[in-house]
This record gives C-alpha cells, structure tokens and sequence, in this order.
C-alpha cells in the first residue's frame, strides 16, 4: 500500500468497549488513526504556485467563500478551495479531471479575500500539464489542433468565414475587397462566422448596422480566432501565434475602434493583445448600440409580445464590467416584459463554456450532475420568461441544446439581443425587407 | 538504431479545391497545405516504438510546397531526434509517389534505419501508395494498413487490417517498411507553445536534392465529379418510401 | 498473339472476394471491345478448386504456403514475376488493403505506369482512359493509359461484377512459385477475426443511427431489429447517449466518434452541425426525419419526410424481421 493511504488504513477497534458500565463492543466503536499536521507535503501546492501565474494558489486560507459562489461546484464537487485541498492530501492538479473543469468564470475571484486568481492560475496550470505532455481530452484537442491549422476551433476553411455575408440581404464590406479605412472594424469572430445560430445573429447585427448608417467592415477570410479561450485553456503558444497574425493583419488596415460580437474577444484585445503591441479600441456591440440609442430608439417599431430574461456573459459582465448596456438595450425594446433572473449582473452563473468549457462538453458532463448551461435554462424557465436573451456566441448554442436536453424546449426560445433588436425594427422575421 | 518517419504536405481537401488552367494540376496558389493525416499517425507509432526501444526517430520529407518547416518542426517538438528536408526544384509542382519514393530512398539508405514508416497513403496518390513503392526500391519487407506494430526479438511484428475488422499478424525481419494506417493511440497534441520553443533551439538538416530521369509523364486531365447536391427526396406511403430504399440498397450491393 | 489482361484474384477464408468478380467484370468488358484475353492469376495454397468459379479464359495458378494469405512480399514477388514474363497488356489489381501492397510494388519494381484509386476505365475515342479519384473523392483524374504493360489499382465496389458462370470453361495454367519464396523476409502470416462481443461503429460498413425521434429508450429496440436486418450496428446522436439510452461508444459527432460507412441510415436525427461533423463522409447517407427542413438532410443523398417507425416497420417487413 502507498505509505500515503497506510495512515488513512489504520483503524482501532477494541475488543470489549465498556463506556460507564455500558457494554458497547462492537464494529461501531472503530476509531481512525491520527493523522498529524505535517504528514501533509505542500509540493503540489508547490507544483501549481512555483509556475508563472500559478502563485496565489498557495495564498488559499480555506475560508470557503468560493464554493457557494461556483457554478461548477453547484452541479458536482468543485471550488478553488477543495483544489488546494486536494493538493494538500496528495491529489495533483495537473493529473486531476479537476483541471479541466474550471470555466474561468471569475465568480471566485470576486469573493476571494486572499486574491487567489483561478483566472491566472487555471491556464499556468494547463499549459503546464500540456507542456509535460499529459493526456487532454480529445474534444479539447481537437479544437486546440483545428484552431492551430484553421484559424477557427470548428475546423472550417478560412474562405467560408466570409460565406455568411451573402445571405445577409444587405452589403457587409470586407476590408481586402474595398481597400479604404473605415470607422469601425467589426471582428465577427468564429461561431458568429461558422455556425448556422451565430450566423443567424451576424446577420441580424449586420442589419442594424446597416441600419444605423454605421462606417463598417469586416476582415472576412483574414480574421483567425483571437484565441482567448485557447489560451485560457493553457495553450499560451497557440494564442500568441493567432495574436501575431491577427495583429500584422489589423496593421494592414486603418480604422478607428474594433467593435467586437464575442465577449472573449473583447478580453483578449483589451488584456492581452496590448502586450504584444496590439492597442486598439474595442467595443462589444451592446455597448456600441447603447451609445447609439438614440438613434436606434425611433428604428424599433415593432412590439416583441415576450417575456424576457438575460444571461450576463462572464466575459462581458464580471471580466469587463458592463452589466448596463444590454439591459438598455432589452429595455429600450417596445412590448417586452423583463425579468432578472436570481443569479444576475456581478454574481451571474455560468454558461459553460467559457475557459475552454465550450470544447469539454462532454468531459465536463462526466463529471457534474447536469451541465452548466442546463442549470442556467432552468433557472431562466423559473422566472416565467418565454425568452433568454443572451450577447455571447458561445450561448445561443450551448443554452438551444441544454433547453432541448432538459425538456423545457417549447417554453423557452433563446435569442441573440440583435435578433431582437432587428426584430423590433422589422430587418428580420416576418415582414422583413 | 533508427526509425525513419517520412512526413508530407498535401493538399488540405478540408477546402474547396481548384484545378490549374492547365488541367493538369491543381491550382497551386489556391490550396493550403496539410500534413497527410496518415504521417501524422506514422510519427506517432514511430515515436511510441522509440519510447520502449530507445531508438532515434528521425523525421524526413521533401519540401514540394516551401511550407514543409512547420511539420518539421512540429515532429521534433513531439520527439523526433532529427528532422531532415530535401529540398530540389519541384518546389510548387505535383511529385508523383515514384518521384518521391526515388528521392528519399537514397537518404534513407544513408540513414540505414530499421524501421520506415510512411502513411498508409495520401489524397495525391495518382500513381500508388509510397509505402510498397519505397519498399520495392529499397529491396526491403513491407506491409501497410498497419494499426499496430511491435518491435520483437529483432523483427517487427505488425497487425495489418483487411476489412471488415479482419486483420493479418505479421512478422517481418528489419530492416521494413510500414505505411500506417492508425497508431495505437490518437496523435498526441504538442502545444504550440514547445513548437516555438524548438523553433528556437532545434535545426533541420536540408540536403539539396535532384529529380533524375523519370517515367514519362503521364497525359492526366483534372476535373470535378459530378453535383450531387442536396437529397433526392423518396415520396409516398411509409411502404412506397421502403420500397424504393430496399431497391436503392439492392443497386449498391448493401443487401 | 492475343493481348492479355490479367486480374490478380483477391481471396479470404477461400473465398474469392467480390472485388475479384468486379475486376473480372472489368476486365471482360475492355477484352470484348479488343479481342484481349482474361486471365485470372490466383495465388494461395489449397486454392484450385477456386479456379473454376472464375469467369475468365485462362486461369494462372501458383500454389506455396508462403502465399496462403496473399501476405505483401510474397504476392508481390510473385506478382511480378508473372507479368515479367507475360508482359500483359493490363495488369488489373484491388485497390485493397491486400491490393495496395502488391501494385505498388509490383508496378515499382517492374517500372511500369501504376494508376491507382481507379473508379472508371472505358474507351474514350479509341484510346483507353483510367479515371482515378483523387482528393477524397473531389477530383477526378483521368489518365490516358499507353500501350506499354500498365498497372492498375481498382477501387471496390466501383464496377458491376461479372457474371458468376465462366463464358466458357477457362484453362488452368499452373506455374512453378518463384525461388525468391524460399528466403522471404516476411516470417509469419495468420489471420483473424474481430472479437464478436465489441461494436466499433468507426469499422462499421453500415450503420442505423438514431436521433431523439426515436422518442424513448423502448423504441431503440426498432432500430436494433432493423439494424441486424440490415446487418448494421446501432448508432445514435448526443441526446440520446446523454440521457444514458446507448453508452458513450455509439455516439455520432463531433464529441462523440467520427464514422464513414457504407451506409448511414438516419432515424429521426435533425442533424445539428456538431452530428454532421462526425458523419458527412459516409459513403450513402440516407435520412428519415419528420422536419422537412432538418439540416440533415443537406448532406443526405436520399431522404424522405416521414414518420420513421412507418418507415421502419415496412422496412422490417420486407427484410423479413
């Protein structure tokens, strides 16, 4: 036996137990054997904070405070603090299934006194086991691989992530075929680009700008993805490569603010593409389209009958702090009813798929009761609404498959806010142009 | 000892392809590269051979496209020893497997390894598989539709698969040629990360080659099958609908 | 003299394949529109009775233990031994797992032209052209065969197979194995079956898979009467296999396994994006599906908007389930 479990396996158990005159002998009078303090080795602690990122995993002081705020821990056995605890009882965090289940949702981070930041340490620690050459789940690697020769972690041809443009009914400029500088260079990103739900809200958002007389273009078949969540999933490497090729291709052009579809790009361009000399101002669409209210405003005719609820993107919402504009937008809505779910704005839950959880689907529902995105429909059918409206890509998708899985697929449509805004302003749906 | 992977790019038929005005070729200008999916399956049973044998995994190919480094590279971050390019002036051109299979026999020879594995084939193979057609110049036993081998008592003992899920066990003496069908494990992922870092520290061989006299080239014209488009759709009663799906497997030979 | 075109007889378990019967079909057709003649070069040990089951003029018979399997080095050293000195006009070989070992050598060795993954061979004003498919399958390359001794590689399942009765009874022609057998390096050769009990449907030749249509985990019994009427295995998209109805082996997709059968028969699979991933490139797809706007559909071959356990049920009646 490991002379690790041999202190756990020492059991007494009297013969005769007589507790004041009481005969009580038995199996139930076994006692554990003690296990002192410093049986506990600190070097997985040690392994997770010696890497560059991975020290505040040593600060944790087991106050606990993280797991009631984890979305992973509400459907399994997870937290900041039992990792640490399991390193300390001799559980690797680099050989766990722990590692990979972390979404880097950020939710810990916000409560944690001791600024213990899984939002640093989860990549130090994956790219770490990546580099030492331990097993990654193979949907994880196939995104990872297809990102490496596609640009995109769906495995599509970089000539069709412009395809979408020709069903979007009205022109969408892209920048290598008009060759002028432009206000506003919109990064459409992958699932927007690729897949049949984001395309459906490009669209939808290439109208309102449209609309809106918006100075836009887009970079078409040169865009690759800006690699966040790759790196958040612990390839470093990857994303550095998409973020030098990303950035010699921006310099081609001349704009004067990138407006960005997908959460996760926003964060790479704002934290992470400055290091390595990309500085850009960058806007999410809802804020984009709040500033322009005004004008917008008047364009929303049509009355939406629905009862509506928002999920804050984590990397919208707790990473870049804007909780305000989409629900401007949802407001500014005619006919629509709104409703906050329970877990909202700064404590938001957790779609998923964030941190690299949108190529885990399966490995992370081997280790949780029900999938993130699954708990987070519930939560939205409870408030009564008939709609979740949602602002990330990764969402739409990830909520329409948990909505049917958990049988709540009739009652709740999830919709992009563009759908609805271009919706209200008759560019989509019946009676469209 | 030695185990020789031979890597090579080709077309990424992921993407939409275009032939040459010639007809000849493809639209060069218009494909994107790809390591040949089966290579990367070789390189991966070459390396898993190595790790219990202890031999040197050598990685060689011919730079057709200018864009071979990357694979290269790629190889050595995942634990090949070497890597080796020949380079020559077919750069951008179509080589055919004998073209191919005569540039690198010489250099293998030199390497005198005892084990080459190759992939069982690539998307280009007009004129056969590289496999058997290095085998035959090299004078050496083969077998490919390899899904597993095994290095024993001086021989390499190998499961080839037939169809069906019937394989054949071999046993071939060293030194052999093996074209990989399917490692016995799933190719393993190297970061990016270890790549640019063996970018850094890492160097590969070039020899400069020359193509010699060759077959005559062979009149080939290029062109598209036919659309198939979307699905022909069966109408009618549920029994109609049967009807004409056992006669659609019947014409196919599936029942 | 007449031209020859020979045909390397594919065989496992003594059997010859149905590959072999399509080259010999093959081979009949170009004869009859040149006065060549067939002949069917058999190799195996204990093989001769097989040579009266096959349609051809002349059989050529090698008969040594080393060749009992059709393992590569011995066939292809045989092979060429053969064409050296019959120089045929046509060399046809099965572009098989067997095949493949053999042509490509034979052809590199002998130095003559190998036209590999042949899916079509005709007469084009007056000169023969082989038509290999190339890319996977998305160009066509058509190859003017010469008039030198050429090798072709065919693909299975590409041509009609000849009729089974010989036109007339061949000759049989036994030859001496080549000397070269006796010091091959290839030591040992047996074959083997699958284990019966595993189901990989990524082996599959045919597969029935099942989406939530299928309605509830009861109605799975449908598809597996239909499947091993078909002789399919059972495979399903990721609701089911996440609600626990098949296990993690049978799922379809982009999290689940990638398959590329011979048939893939959906059942009430709407085809969302990450299922299509996982089974675009099966050889015939056909689907079943209420929607007539599933995505599914995109990528079938043959579809039909229906109800799938109608559909099913006649289907088992006539397949006699």
């Amino acid at each position: 036996m490991d002379p690790k479990q041999q202190k756990v396996a020492e059991v007494w158990e009297r013969e005769t137990a007589i507790v004041e005159g009481v005969d009580i002998s038995g199996p139930w009078n076994r006692m554990f054997g003690q296990r002192v303090i410093w049986d506990y080795t600190p070097n997985l602690i040690e392994e997770i904070a010696q890497l560059p990122g991975g020290e505040s995993f040593a600060w944790c002081y087991q106050c606990g405070k993280c797991v009631p705020v984890c979305p992973v821990d509400l459907v399994g056995d997870y937290g900041p603090r039992k990792l640490y605890r399991r390193a300390q009882t001799g559980i690797s965090l680099l050989d766990s299934p722990d590692l990979w289940l972390c979404t880097t949702c950020a939710n810990c981070l916000r409560v944690c006194p001791k600024q213990v930041d899984m939002i640093q340490i989860m990549p130090a620690a994956r790219e770490q086991a990546l580099l030492t050459g331990r097993p990654v789940p193979a949907e994880l690697q196939e995104a990872l691989e297809n990102t490496a020769k596609y640009g995109n972690p769906l495995g599509q041809p970089a000539r069709k992530r412009e395809a979408w443009v020709k069903d979007a009914g009205i022109p969408v400029p892209i920048l290598h075929q008009i060759q002028r500088p432009v206000e506003w260079l919109w990064w459409v990103e992958c699932y927007p680009s690729y897949h049949p739900r984001g395309i459906d809200a490009s669209i939808a958002l290439a109208r309102i700008f449209h609309a809106l007389g918006l100075d836009f273009a887009i970079l078409g078949r040169e865009e690759k993805c800006a690699g966040d969540s790759q790196r958040l999933a612990g390839e470093r490497g990857l994303f550095e490569m998409l973020a030098e090729e990303n950035i010699r291709t921006l310099s081609k052009y001349t704009f004067q603010h990138i407006v960005v579809t997908d959460p996760h790009a926003l964060n790479a361009f704002r934290k992470h593409y400055p290091k390595l000399g990309g500085q850009y101002d960058v806007w999410h669409y809802t804020t984009l389209l709040a500033r322009e209210l005004p004008k917008l405003q008047p364009l929303l005719t049509k009355p939406l009958p629905y009862r509506v609820t928002f999920h804050d993107p984590c990397y919208l919402g707790r990473h870049n702090g804007e909780y305000d504009a989409p629900r401007q937008l949802i407001q500014a809505l005619p006919g629509i009813e709104f409703v906050e779910m329970l877990r909202c704005r700064e404590n938001s839950y957790c779609c998923g798929g964030g941190g690299g959880g949108m190529w885990l689907d399966s490995f992370a529902a081997g280790h949780q009761r029900r999938r993130l995105s699954e708990e987070r429909v519930l939560e939205a059918v409870s408030t009564g609404a008939d709609t979740l409206v949602v602002c990330c890509p990764y969402e739409v998708s990830r909520f329409e498959d948990a909505a049917k899985s958990t049988g709540v697929e009739g009652r709740l449509r999830v919709r992009d806010i563009a759908e609805l805004l271009a919706e209200a302003m008759g560019l989509i749906g019946e009676g469209a142009a | 000892m030695t185990i020789v992977v031979v890597m090579e790019q080709v077309p990424d038929v992921a993407e939409e392809l275009a032939i040459a005005p010639s007809g000849t070729d493809l639209d060069r200008d218009a494909i994107s590269y790809v390591v040949n999916e089966y290579d990367e399956h070789a390189l991966e049973e070459a390396l898993l051979l190595a790790e219990t044998s202890g031999d040197e995994v050598v990685a060689i190919g011919i730079d057709a496209t200018g864009e071979l480094d990357q694979a290269l590279y790629t190889a050595l971050a995942k634990g090949a020893q070497r890597a080796i390019k020949l380079t020559g002036d077919f750069e951008g051109t179509w080589l055919s497997t004998r073209t191919a299979a005569r540039l690198l026999a010489p250099v293998i020879e030199e390497l005198a390894p005892r084990l080459v594995l190759v992939g069982v084939q690539a998307p280009d193979d007009l004129d056969g598989q590289l496999a058997p057609t290095l085998a035959a110049l090299l004078g050496w036993p083969h077998a490919s539709v390899v899904v597993g081998s095994e290095l024993v008592n001086g021989m390499v003992r190998v499961r080839k698969e037939l169809w069906g899920g019937i394989t054949m066990l071999l046993e071939l003496a060293l030194p052999a040629v093996l074209g990989i069908q399917a490692a016995r494990q799933a190719p393993r992922y190297v970061p990016v990360s270890r790549v640019r870092q063996v970018m850094r520290e890492a160097s590969i061989e070039v020899r400069d080659v020359e193509v010699t006299s060759d077959l005559a080239p062979v009149p080939v014209r290029l062109r598209f099958p036919e659309e198939t488009g979307q699905a022909e759709l069966l109408t009618g009663s549920a029994s109609e609908i049967a009807d004409r799906l056992i006669e659609l497997l019947r014409a196919r030979g599936l029942l | 003299m007449a031209q020859r075109i020979v045909v390397l007889v594919e065989h496992l378990y003594g059997e010859p394949t149905d590959v072999t019967f399509e080259l010999l079909g093959l081979a009949r057709r170009i004869a009859d529109s040149d006065g060549a003649i067939v002949e069917a070069v058999l190799l195996g040990e204990g093989v001769r009775h097989l040579a009266e089951t096959l349609p051809a003029e002349r059989v050529i018979l090698v008969e040594h233990p080393a060749l009992r399997y059709l393992a590569p080095e011995a066939t292809a050293i045989t092979v060429t031994g053969l064409l050296r000195t019959d120089a045929p006009r046509l060399a046809l070989l099965p572009n098989t797992s067997l095949g493949m070992d053999v042509a490509a050598w034979v052809a590199s060795a002998l130095d003559w032209p190998l036209v590999a993954y042949c899916q079509a061979l005709e007469r084009r004003e007056g000169q023969l052209v082989a038509t290999a498919q190339l890319f996977g399958g998305k160009i066509l390359a058509d190859v003017a065969v010469g008039t030198s001794p050429t090798v072709i590689s065919v693909l299975a399942g590409a041509f009609a197979a000849a009729a089974l009765e010989p036109a007339a009874p061949g000759t049989i022609e036994v030859r001496e194995p080549p000397a070269e057998l006796a010091a091959l390096r290839t030591h040992a050769a047996s074959l083997e079956r699958p284990a019966a009990a595993d189901v990989d449907i990524t082996r599959a030749e045919k597969i029935v898979a099942v989406g939530r249509g299928i309605e509830s985990k009861d109605n799975l019994e449908l598809a597996e009467e239909l499947a091993q009427a078909l002789g399919a295995v059972v495979a399903a998209s990721r609701p089911l296999v996440d609600a626990g109805w098949l296990p993690r082996s049978r799922q379809v997709g982009k999290s689940g396994l990638k398959v590329k059968p011979k048939l893939y028969l959906a059942l009430g699979i709407s085809g969302a994006p990450e299922h299509l991933e996982g089974m675009k490139d099966a050889e015939l797809i056909i689907a079943i599906n209420k929607d007539p706007k599933a995505p599914i559909f995109g990528v079938a071959d043959y579809g039909a908007v229906a109800d799938l356990f109608d559909v099913v049920e006649a289907l088992l009646e006539r397949l006699g389930g």
